[in-house]
């Protein structure tokens, strides 16, 4: 227990009297701080379909069913749950970083400095690359009271960082980890749905910035601003959907050899337990691909509401399929030169782990090994035990090769990044 | 000011006073933050608010008062004097702040019943809108979704507009979503049947 200290009992009485109107705060001083989250939703939308639970039946176990989410506090580094993680024979994990509370989505500079944002804490962090002398590898926040800051992605000096509904640019970042670099503003032409609004961001070969819009809710006919993903200049300027009928995508990554997009996407809720899947697509025409949403699901499935005078062959399907709940979120493909051969080009995909089925799936990296047709048949495990009798040990949020070939996961229910490396 | 939020005062003046003049003078882990809650219970009451406006904690879910508190701390969620009390908590200092107040006792509604029309106007609504889906049956929550029942109602009808103007950004976004579909009546039902469970 904390000693009591006078500070603390200043303001506890500071508060005392503020509560009973003889408070010295200025409240315009504090509406200066509040933080908007948006704007009233498109008039377009059914707004009472945003809700995550839309869809569910009436009564019965299903609404024993909701969605978890992760403490605001990091997990102590003696106390992340290092034992009950496993590899496959050859491989190691360790713990990376921790102290990053709700650590999602990653991005690694050329230095190795490794930058992470967060959904629901407001933050972006920067780990160092070198550990000192207590084997922890220092980690510094470089931007708070940001509104869902759960994209970032480093490119030639400079941090993108995506909020709800904007994208920042922390130029020089390097030399500006203490936070004293004021952002640009890349791009805000966006919706401010809270549902789905998160996002993940990277840059692709083609030096563009990718940016999804998730669907305004668990299942709707999305307005045409949502349900997508765009590719946008880097100045922000040129925006254009590439991908359309993408319900949420928390994860993507150009396969090498083809430099196609490939990425994640979150199934509809509450049909069933078993579908539909999660989805791992490819992009092979930008602009002019539908990936079903919300008609078909899983490539196979006619929506039971939206499906109606449709045929799932109208969409492009799957190239895998990654669990029904699963939220299958990061994604990268393996382009470094640790692991054993078998892993060359194979997908890593983070599966935060299901919420709206009662035996819960996930919650684990998986492999998948597209075949010469670019079909993926089945995904293995690869790093298992974050889910220990139905209940989470921690979530996988993103996955990222990192520089010496070592594979890095993070964990937004710990707030702790892994790394599995192999043979060292 | 009421009759209440003068007795309020003066026992929320004396327990600050009493702690400040203990100091740091050692004492059982469990007095002591006895002593820290004093100035939380001076507006927020031994488990039930009688302040206009300051919610009852008693009973609340602990995970839920962390993410508050949090809230509260790193200026996410706007609420004075939560923010200055809170600008100083260590992680430890969350955890330890909820685990005192989710021990107080729950609040209980002892007025008179809500009125039939009320009752099924409301219950209707607590279906359409799946409350007991993450809040329970007996909307008393669990983990990290809060105790709702027999909440003070103006404080139950701030909340429910703050999240829908979005004011309040929820540390999860369920409630921004949920309450884009509740009209002003809506809200005015649902926080007068609720405060009386």
């Amino acid at each position: 227990m904390t000693p009591v200290t006078k500070p603390i009992l200043t303001r506890g009485l500071a508060a005392a009297l503020a509560c009973l109107g003889f408070g010295t705060a200025s409240p315009d001083a504090v509406r200066a701080q509040e933080t908007k989250a948006s704007s009233a939703p498109p008039a377009s939308v059914q707004v009472d379909r945003g809700s995550a639970l839309y869809g569910r039946p009436e009564g019965g176990d299903a609404a024993k069913l909701a969605p978890v989410a992760g403490p605001p506090l990091a997990t102590a580094a003696a106390k992340l749950p290092l034992d009950k993680l496993k590899v496959p024979e050859g491989f190691k994990v360790e713990v990376y970083a921790s102290g990053l509370a709700n650590a999602r989505s990653m991005t690694q500079a050329p230095d190795g400095t490794l930058f992470v944002g967060t959904r629901t804490v407001g933050k972006v962090y920067a780990v160092l690359p070198q550990a000192g002398p207590d084997g922890k590898r220092e980690v510094k926040t470089i931007a708070s009271g940001l509104h869902r800051p759960n994209g970032v992605a480093f490119h030639e000096g400079a941090l993108y960082v995506a909020e709800l509904s904007k994208i920042w640019r922390y130029d020089d970042i390097a030399n500006h980890l203490d936070g004293s670099e004021k952002p640009s503003l890349v791009y805000d032409d966006l919706p401010k749905d809270e549902a789905h609004g998160w996002k993940f961001i990277a840059i692709g070969p083609d030096n563009k910035l990718y940016v999804p819009v998730g669907a305004p809710g668990n299942i709707v006919m999305p307005p045409d601003t949502h349900a997508q993903i765009r590719r946008i200049d880097l100045d922000g300027k040129n925006a254009e959907v590439i991908a359309r009928g993408v319900r949420n995508t928390v994860g993507f990554d150009w396969n090498p050899k083809t430099k196609q997009l490939w990425f994640t996407d979150n199934g509809r809720d509450w049909v069933s337990e078993d579908i539909p899947n999660d989805e791992l697509n490819v992009l092979t025409e930008p602009g002019k691909q539908h990936f079903g949403y919300p008609f078909c699901h899983q490539g196979t499935f006619t929506d039971p509401e939206y499906g109606w005078g449709h045929s799932c062959a109208e969409f492009t399907a799957p190239a895998g399929l990654l669990g029904p709940h699963t939220a299958s979120l990061g994604m990268r493909f393996y382009t470094g030169a640790q692991f054993p051969d078998s892993y060359k080009d194979a997908v890593f995909i983070a599966r935060h782990g299901s919420w709206n089925r009662t035996t819960k799936l996930g919650g684990d990296v998986v492999v998948a090994r597209p075949g010469p047709d670019g079909k993926v048949a089945a995904v293995e495990p690869f790093l298992t035990g974050f889910l220990q009798d139905n209940k989470y040990a921690g979530r996988p949020v993103d996955v990222l090769v990192a520089k010496d070939g070592s594979l890095l996961v993070s964990d937004d229910y710990n707030g702790a990044i892994y790394r599995v490396s192999y043979g060292q | 000011m009421g009759h209440a939020a003068r007795i309020g005062l003066i026992r929320g003046l004396a327990s600050a006073l009493g702690v400040l003049l203990a100091g740091a003078a050692l004492a059982a882990p469990e007095a002591a933050m006895q002593e820290r809650l004093a100035p939380c219970v001076a507006c927020h009451g031994g488990g039930t608010s009688e302040t206009e406006g300051v919610p009852s904690l008693g009973g609340q879910q602990a995970d839920y008062v962390v993410t508050q508190l949090f809230q509260f701390r790193e200026k996410q969620r706007a609420a004075e004097p939560m923010n200055d009390v809170a600008a100083g908590f260590s992680d430890d200092d969350l955890r330890a702040y909820a685990d005192a107040v989710a021990a107080l006792p729950a609040p209980a509604w002892s007025g008179p019943a809500a009125e039939p029309a009320l009752v099924a106007r409301a219950q209707a609504l607590v279906s359409k809108h799946q409350c007991n889906s993450c809040h329970g049956a007996d909307l008393a929550g669990r983990e990290a979704i809060p105790r709702i029942r027999a909440q003070r109602e103006e404080y139950l009808a701030r909340s429910l507009a703050s999240y829908k103007s979005n004011a309040r950004p929820g540390y999860d976004p369920a409630m921004n979503e949920v309450a884009q579909g509740l009209s002003d009546a809506d809200i005015r039902d649902l926080a007068a049947y609720v405060a009386r469970l």
